[in-house]
């Protein structure tokens, strides 16, 4: 005997089996990713600092016209297999993944430019401001500072503003990856050669500066690690990264095996392009959602 | 438009099942839900007994505190080392075993029996489907689940030991333990709820989909209702664990804070991460999924005695509807009372209030179910065999873990109650004589469908009699010991704080002799409960080859389409076409001829 409906819907639900199967599956993943959006909710409302602009905007815009582009194409794809054209089918198929890897390749970049990019944190405000006139001199000092609270939201008005806490952000030479505090004790380093980054709204980088590790209290790249901002940002964009992954592995494989399907069974092809193409969307509704809370607000 | 009908899947399938699939498909790689539903059973059952075991251990050390522990305290010292030194169990080893008592009875043996087994089982059966939905998909079920167990098992052989966060792996304390334990915890339970999110779409979508004709909503046996509001709670209520799990693996892997506050400050130093956390964050994700899963450890017991109960009064449920309606009350309500196991974290009266209220709304239709329940044996001619002992254990036993429940779901008397031997008084009422006897019970009902023989009934009396027993001698004191103020997990059972120890002369609040007295009292009653055991174990093994063979397939006589198949089931369940005609429970129906008409029997014609 046959497991019934697993093409033709049944009557009373109007569903086959595997479209029915995916909506359950969804249903779950919006509460997946609806906890991690409640995380991000909760840490935020009770942060005292919360990090503003540290994403470049066109870049994520960028990268969102290239979802939902790859969303009208996947749609194309099934359509032109409901009308029968197998090679119209491949064309819109194969440009969807080629954009779900244009994505992965600008999200990855966005990563690495992270990944090389430091915050340090001084020991002391008298040290802090050393470091901070030797990079942008006496007058530039006062500004920066100033950019922190502009760039920083300080959103808990009872938060006390505490002058040494503004860390610095810039490069180390070489652009290693990953560094902290914790690796260049273990390396017994003495000093670090940094690169600051410019003024907000410029773009005259100032000279590298000395400095000596001993006057650093927390040294972080923009990794989890660095605060609960670039924690969750990982966390989320890489789970996401992961289903976009997964998503055109899927897709892939539907593409490769469309000959040998197409010949075998046109219907239930059809119909397994319907569903992935329902992760497909899904995928994307994510990421609309996530644009704006990560990037614009 | 060009449609793409033609078809040619039926014509390619139908010569899959003639072949002799070898063994590795039949029985490791099977995609037939009954072999899963065996295969999850077994590995549940042997998680279950190991479970127990843990809890032996740390039963000896409660009540002997470093005292090496007998027969297995030098195994221990061998396989675990320092943490075991001389047999003695160490605080750390404690904890671990305390931790992964909790999450092996919880993930790895009493839902996967109650959800997975049995509803893989039992349900396409009941529905007369020919499998699940999704055979593949099961299967990934299975081998997902395995994989988690496997886990979780070697993490008690890593250094440092397995997770000692407990059961609930709290932060900040689980996140700053400096060994890997939590880290394999964490990655076990990605694997679990993977597991069981194939498992709860599969369900959900057998119900849906492949009811046979006839099988209205409201002819649905009550077990596969309940085993369908269960996966409703596995789908939705998981993820969010899942999305606190894999938080609190960054936190441990890459050294975020999540979980961690600012200023936190660990052995005397303050912490070396950036902080700006929420430890409450964690405690609100955990128990999103941790409150209904009590009801996913609960309905299909209740749907297993249901069937039961039926089936040996030889007369229709009392109020199938009212059972209805209430457990798919019981599953939306489960979704918004999670905070009553929060009211000690200071998050306010106000939230307090509306989680005591949805608290008390959630007994209501707990009670109608039991309600139902009671009132089905009300002029019943009770068949008392194995099964319906078991059956009729549950109800009080039930009773009383949910009536102990309502104390600690008012805040006020939680304040006292709170983390004390009360509480797990009261949730092991709920799961040990409440679920675990109702999953007895089906195991003595439905094993005659799946092995052609019944299980024995001395042995299983034995069973039942000394386990009923045992259960209420080792938590019924700990319902006093809690009232006392005894706090849970405490790895010298509260040594420290007793009155025989010179340092608490003259305090008040020291615990009495009488109460570290039970202590000892409740151990021995664990160990006659393992004594229970013996006769079960023989009896499942034994019947096998030994056992009375069933007269016919329906060797219960039950309505239900689970037992209008052959025995055991082939691949596809069914031989002939199965339409359903009528309700589940269509016993003792006047002028009939047999005292029950299967749910696929036409109207017969009555006497005149």
């Amino acid at each position: 005997m046959e497991i019934p409906y697993t093409v033709k819907p049944r009557p009373d639900t109007g569903l086959y089996n595997a479209k029915l199967g995916i909506w359950l599956f969804l249903a779950s993943e919006v509460m997946l990713f609806g906890g991690l959006f409640s995380s991000y909710i909760l840490l935020r409302v009770g942060a005292d600092l919360w990090p503003h602009g540290m994403l470049s905007i066109p870049i994520g815009t960028f990268n969102t016209f290239v979802l939902i582009a790859s969303s009208v194409t996947v749609v194309m794809s099934w359509a032109s297999l409901k009308l029968g054209k197998l090679a119209s089918f491949k064309l819109y198929m194969a440009l969807t993944i080629a954009c779900a890897f244009g994505f992965l390749g600008v999200k990855s970049y966005e990563y690495y430019v992270k990944f090389t990019h430091y915050d340090v944190w001084f020991k002391d405000d008298a040290t802090a401001q050393k470091y901070f006139i030797a990079a942008y001199g006496e007058k530039g000092e006062a500004d920066v500072r100033k950019q922190f609270v502009e760039r920083f939201h300080l959103h808990n008005t009872k938060a006390t503003y505490d002058p040494h806490e503004i860390q610095m952000a810039g490069h180390l030479q070489g652009n290693p990856l990953f560094a902290s505090h914790k690796t260049l004790a273990k390396a017994k380093t003495e000093k670090i050669m940094f690169d600051p980054d410019p003024k907000f709204g410029s773009h005259d980088h100032p000279k590298a500066i000395e400095v000596l590790v001993s006057d650093v209290k927390r040294m972080s790249a923009y990794v989890p690690a660095h605060s609960t901002y670039f924690a969750i940002y990982f966390t989320i964009t890489a789970l996401h990264g992961l289903h976009v992954l997964g998503g055109a592995l899927v897709l892939g494989y539907f593409l490769l095996t469309a000959d040998k399907w197409w010949k075998k069974a046109p219907e239930q092809f059809a119909n397994r392009i319907e569903v992935g193409g329902l992760f497909w969307h899904f995928v994307d509704l994510v990421w609309i959602f996530l644009f704006p809370i990560i990037y614009l607000l | 438009m060009q449609a793409t009908t033609s078809t040619h899947t039926e014509a390619a399938h139908s010569h899959e099942h003639h072949h002799d699939p070898g063994f590795l498909r039949s029985y490791v790689f099977s995609t037939d839900h009954k072999v899963i539903g065996i295969q999850y059973g077994f590995t549940a059952l042997a998680f279950l007994f190991f479970g127990f075991l843990l809890m032996m251990c740390m039963r000896w050390q409660i009540a002997k505190p470093g005292v090496p522990i007998p027969i297995v305290g030098g195994m221990l010292e061998a396989m675990l080392g320092d943490v075991a030194k001389g047999g003695v169990m160490s605080p750390d080893l404690y904890n671990a075993f305390g931790a992964m008592h909790g999450t092996i009875m919880v993930f790895l043996a009493v839902v996967p029996l109650a959800f997975a087994a049995f509803g893989n089982y039992v349900v396409p059966l009941q529905i007369g489907a020919v499998d699940m939905a999704f055979p593949r998909v099961n299967m990934a079920s299975y081998q997902c689940f395995a994989a988690g167990g496997v886990v979780m098992f070697v993490s008690f052989f890593i250094p440092g030991g397995a997770a000692q966060g407990g059961w609930t792996s709290y932060s900040p304390l689980a996140s700053v333990i400096p060994t890997n334990g939590q880290t394999f915890w964490l990655i076990g339970m990605v694997l679990l709820i993977t597991s069981s999110l194939l498992g709860a779409v599969n369900f959900i979508a057998t119900v849906i989909q492949l009811r046979a004709p006839g099988l209205t909503w409201m002819r649905m046996p009550f077990f596969t209702w309940a085993q369908f509001v269960t996966a409703f709670i596995l789908l939705l209520a998981f993820p969010p664990l899942e999305a606190a799990g894999i938080l609190q693996l960054v936190d441990k892997v890459f050294g975020s804070s999540f979980f961690l506050p600012t200023g936190l400050v660990v052995s005397g130093k303050p912490y070396d991460v950036s902080g700006g956390g929420s430890p409450l964050l964690w405690q609100h994700l955990f128990w999103f999924l941790g409150h209904p899963e009590v009801y996913v450890l609960i309905l299909p017991a209740m749907g297993v005695i249901s069937e039961i109960i039926a089936c040996n009064t030889r007369k229709p449920l009392w109020g199938y509807k009212s059972l209805v309606y209430s457990v798919l009350a019981v599953g939306f309500i489960s979704f918004i009372v999670w905070a009553h196991h929060m009211y000690l974290t200071g998050m306010g009266t106000k939230i307090s209030t509306f989680f005591q209220t949805t608290t008390m709304i959630i007994s209501i239709p707990s009670v109608i179910i039991l309600t139902c329940l009671f009132m089905s044996l009300w002029g019943g001619s009770i068949r008392f065999n194995t099964p319906m002992l078991f059956s009729l254990a549950f109800l009080p036993m039930f009773g009383i873990g949910g009536l102990t429940g309502l104390p600690l779901g008012f805040n006020f008397s939680d304040l006292h109650l709170h983390d004390s031997y009360y509480v797990i008084a009261h949730f092991h009422y709920v799961v040990a004589p409440g679920t675990i006897f109702a999953l007895f019970a089906g195991i003595y009902f439905w094993y005659p469908k799946m092995t052609g023989r019944y299980m024995d009934e001395t042995l299983g009396k034995i069973h039942f009699w000394l386990s009923l027993v045992g259960m209420n001698l080792v938590f019924m004191p700990m319902f006093f010991q809690g009232l006392y103020g005894m706090s849970r997990r405490m790895s010298d059972g509260g040594a420290t704080y007793a009155l025989t120890n010179p340092a608490n002369e003259g305090v008040v609040t020291a615990l009495t002799t009488t109460v570290m007295k039970l202590n000892v009292f409740v151990t021995h009653a664990a160990v006659l409960l393992l004594i229970a055991q013996v006769p079960f174990i023989i009896n499942v093994f034994m019947s096998m080859f030994n056992g009375k063979k069933v007269e016919s397939d329906n060797p219960w006589q039950a309505t239900t389409l689970d037992w209008q198949t052959p025995t055991p089931p082939p691949h596809g369940n069914f031989t002939k076409e199965i339409v359903v005609y009528r309700g589940p429970y269509e016993y003792s129906v006047p002028g009939h001829p047999t005292d029950f008409t299967p749910q696929n029997a036409p109207e017969p014609k009555l006497a005149k």
